[in-house]
């Protein structure tokens, strides 16, 4: 959804063109150009506003396979919001949601800072953390199913080296299984986090460094008080793309868990595709989506006002 | 007692040596300027005293007591920097508290200390503000206030006017020259301006190629130069320097100057050092105010005739600058406001000899 929001963000831009002497002929071009972007930005309206209007109006019908028009109201709400798959998806988006942003930015920060401290081969430690990144969630989840299946991966691999009653298997147990999750998802975006607050911490006066050294300050105040709070706005920037990535979250829990075992890893996206395309019901499918976009906006909408009002105080740090 | 004290101090970096070799005593109450261009080593000479940089071989002394090896947050010491280097997430209050909260002082004393740093600086009203709320010569003042509420031996100033516009920067100027001689610290001052250093210092330090060239008080500095580098870089427009070559007649020493060496101007105070030159080329040091053109009222000083072609004139109100050319040298002349000699024509300039300096051309330093 939010993809597709930036695609037309950017095909309503047109780039502008001074002409200096208007002539029909020199009209085509700059027509072409609003006929493009018009073309573009009304497929993606289209799409976008279209697509999720008729999503919800079918969330309020019995559709199965096709749509079809009979309205329920907010039955299949009601159901969803009782069933316990939805309740068990909700609350491991809860864990999952938590463990993973935190233990990103956390672990992001932690790296940022590390490689801020003027290190040697700075350049490679940077593009290895970056590089999970680069990776589709499919890659991350199977290779991470690798890693933690308890038979080949690493509880395998420390028993072979004499350790045999060593015991790692959070994949296949109920209660934690959901924390592979996790695990996996700080792997691949903990990097992208380090990325942001490393630029951030360069971009702060190197004077501040001497200037808390004089004033005494031990690493880990320096950071807390000073430096972290001065890159701010990059970490809640952060914390918000991390989080709608959360929310988002679907083919890493089918790639390493397929939210098992049973639904222990279940997240509300799985919840949607498994409504729509497994059992083939559009309706309570419809319903499960409308909510899990909800859930975003409630995420959303207050980042959007906190943008708004640091803006229209004109402030800014620094 | 001596407030600060560096001997034979050395810093190399890879192979570049950043400082070679200096030394510097300073007392207690001084205010020392470190002035010089850029490149010269007197922001890492400050940035060692500070120990934000280490020393590669010398002893460093504040206060009395060696700091080798001591952290910046030992050794008695406030710093002001450059871009102010405000906390930007804190207060102007959280500015000025953050250092004794680190050292652990109780907040009741916190409180009063800012309460008097506040109000020396009259900075009472923007204690809660944030520095991206402040003007620049706002920030300098809490930067300052952060510095003050220290109560250290020492002073370190790193550029602190450089960032400001030029008519704040004059009154910021006057008002820590005020702050110096109201509390009285010791204060070690860089900058790269020579008005700076004039204005501010008891004691300047001109250094250059990570040397200290000179070590003395303003007045010193600006009429006894201890070579060409420091004659030029103090004093705007610089002091000119004109190729010449000694002559004596009788017990009188005269510098002989444009071309063919037929113009004499004769030295005043003749020294033995002026005696060994006799016949040999020197180079003549002269300020450009002492370079005037005549106007008849002038006390009968020992001044030289110097007939030179005026190439130009730039008046700027309060006096008229004139390059003037005699032979190949260009020398700036400081006139009456109101003097206009017409350009290409050549006129007799008077010449005040009294302050005027000898230079060995080629070690450069002052012989007389």
């Amino acid at each position: 959804m939010t993809q597709t929001a930036t695609t037309m963000q950017a095909g309503q831009t047109r780039p502008a063109r001074t002409a200096p002497r208007r002539s029909w002929l020199s009209d085509i071009p700059d027509l072409l150009t609003r006929i493009v972007a018009g073309l573009i930005a009304a497929a993606a309206v289209s799409y976008v506003v279209g697509f999720t209007l008729w999503t919800v109006v079918i969330s309020f019908t019995d559709s199965t396979l096709l749509p079809e028009y009979s309205f329920v109201g907010f039955k299949h709400y009601f159901t969803l919001l009782r069933s316990r798959v939805w309740q068990v998806a909700y609350f491991n988006l809860t864990i999952y949601g938590l463990g993973f942003i935190l233990g990103a930015t956390g672990l992001g920060l932690l790296l940022a800072i590390l490689i801020d401290q003027k290190i040697r081969a700075e350049n490679l430690l940077r593009t290895i953390y970056l590089y999970p990144m680069a990776l589709s969630f499919v890659v991350t989840g199977t290779v991470w199913a690798w890693l933690l299946n308890p038979t080949i991966g690493v509880e395998h691999f420390v028993r072979s080296l004499g350790w045999a009653q060593f015991n790692f298997g959070w994949l296949v147990d109920r209660d934690m299984a959901i924390y592979c999750v996790v695990i996996a998802a700080i792997w691949q975006a903990s990097g992208f986090a380090m990325a942001l607050f490393l630029a951030g911490l360069r971009s702060l006066d190197a004077d501040l460094y001497k200037a808390a050294a004089i004033d005494g300050a031990s690493p880990a105040r320096m950071y807390l008080r000073i430096m972290v709070p001065a890159i701010w706005p990059i970490v809640v920037s952060v914390l918000v793309i991390l989080l709608q990535t959360a929310i988002k979250t679907y083919d890493l829990v089918r790639a390493l868990t397929a939210g098992g075992p049973g639904i222990a890893t279940t997240l509300p996206t799985n919840v949607v595709y498994d409504y729509m395309f497994q059992r083939g019901l559009m309706g309570a499918g419809s319903a499960a989506a409308v909510m899990l976009l909800l859930s975003l906006l409630i995420v959303l909408l207050p980042y959007a006002l906190f943008q708004r009002l640091r803006r229209g105080k004109g402030g800014g740090h620094g | 007692m001596s407030a600060l004290s560096v001997e034979k101090l050395r810093v190399r970096f890879g192979s570049v040596e950043v400082l070679k070799s200096v030394d510097l005593a300073i007392e207690s109450g001084e205010f020392i300027v470190l002035v010089g261009p850029s490149g010269c080593g007197k922001s890492t000479l400050l940035n060692v005293i500070a120990g934000l940089e280490q020393a590669t071989e010398g002893r460093i002394e504040i206060g009395g007591r060696e700091v080798t090896g001591v952290p910046p947050k030992d050794r008695d010491i406030a710093m002001v920097f450059q871009t102010y280097a405000l906390y930007p997430a804190m207060t102007v209050r959280g500015n000025i508290t953050f250092g004794m909260e680190c050292r652990g002082v109780p907040k009741a004393e916190q409180k009063e200390a800012v309460a008097r740093v506040a109000k020396l600086l009259q900075i009472e009203h923007l204690l809660d503000r944030r520095p991206g709320q402040l003007s620049g010569g706002q920030r300098q003042r809490v930067a300052m206030g952060r510095a003050l509420v220290r109560d250290p031996v020492l002073f370190l100033f790193d550029e602190p006017l450089s960032n400001l516009d030029a008519k704040l920067r004059v009154e910021m100027r006057m008002e820590i020259k005020r702050l110096h001689q109201r509390i009285g610290t010791t204060m070690v001052y860089v900058t790269h301006d020579q008005v700076e250093a004039m204005t501010l210092a008891t004691r300047i330090a001109v250094m250059n190629g990570g040397v200290i060239q000179q070590f003395a008080d303003p007045q010193t500095i600006y009429d006894q130069p201890a070579n060409l580098f420091v004659a030029r870089f103090m004093g705007s427009p610089p002091m000119n320097a004109i190729p010449a070559r000694l002559a004596a007649s009788g017990s009188e020493i005269a510098a002989m100057v444009g071309p063919d060496a037929a113009t004499a101007v004769p030295l005043p105070n003749a020294t033995a050092a002026m005696k060994d030159w006799v016949g040999r080329e020197v180079v003549l040091g002269i300020r450009p105010e002492c370079i005037t053109l005549p106007d008849g009222e002038q006390p009968g000083k020992p001044a030289a005739s110097l007939p030179a072609t005026v190439e130009m004139i730039e008046p700027t109100g309060a006096e008229t600058m004139a390059l003037i050319r005699v032979g190949q040298s260009e020398i700036m002349a400081r006139m009456r406001p109101d003097a206009r000699p017409a350009v290409g024509s050549v006129a007799s300039f008077a010449l005040d000899t009294a302050k005027a300096c000898l230079f060995d051309p080629k070690t450069e330093s002052r012989i007389a």
